[in-house]
């Protein structure tokens, strides 16, 4: 049990936290500035029909992998964690409250929205307009909250390491 | 005043900075 929770579980959380991240970061620091540049001349539709769905699949799934890994991580500790109930799990508890804050923001303000953006669902010019607004200061929370929920994920078991995650 | 979300550089000093204060907060909770 122990190597499914600690070793399998930890492993899979990684990997996964890497795509998740890694494409959040593709999204801000490369896809944004990239989509307003390929606007200007033209080329845009390519990287929405071609990129952008591929993308948001493998994000919005790693998200899910992850959180779900990391829930495994905790095991009978979750609610512990959650509730901020012991003090040697405050550095962890804010690392997971700001991973969970992420995924919900995955799911219920960037993929609708995308969908919306990406002709996946109707949408008037107006609404894909207001999506567009949402899923873009919702990928940028992400991106904001990535950094201080990364720093708590790895000073659980560095700087702050009063208990074993 | 501007979002400062708007910019991807405005994001990640939000970003480390909620870092610094979280930081700051836990350490104190977990009685320095």
């Amino acid at each position: 049990m122990e190597f499914i929770t600690n070793g399998l579980g930890r492993w899979i959380h990684v990997m996964a936290g890497v795509m998740w991240i890694g494409l959040l970061y593709y999204f801000n620091f490369v896809q944004m500035a990239a989509l307003k540049n390929a606007a200007a001349d033209g080329t845009a539709a390519g990287i929405n029909k071609h990129v952008t769905p591929r993308a948001l699949l493998f994000f919005r799934w790693a998200a899910v992998v992850t959180w779900l890994a990391g829930a495994m991580i905790l095991g009978p500790r979750f609610l512990e964690v959650f509730t901020f109930a012991t003090k040697a799990y405050y550095p962890i508890g804010v690392g997971a409250w700001l991973g969970t804050i992420m995924i919900f923001n995955v799911w219920v303000l960037i993929w609708p929205n995308q969908q919306k953006i990406l002709g996946l669902k109707p949408a008037t010019d107006d609404e894909k307009n207001k999506a567009r607004r949402v899923a873009m200061l919702a990928s940028r929370t992400n991106t904001m909250l990535s950094i201080p929920m990364l720093f708590f994920m790895v000073a659980s078991g560095g700087m702050f390491r009063t208990a074993f995650f | 005043m501007k979002n400062p979300l708007e910019s991807l550089w405005g994001t990640v000093i939000c970003g480390l900075a909620l870092t610094a204060v979280l930081y700051m907060v836990v350490k104190t909770a977990m009685g320095g």
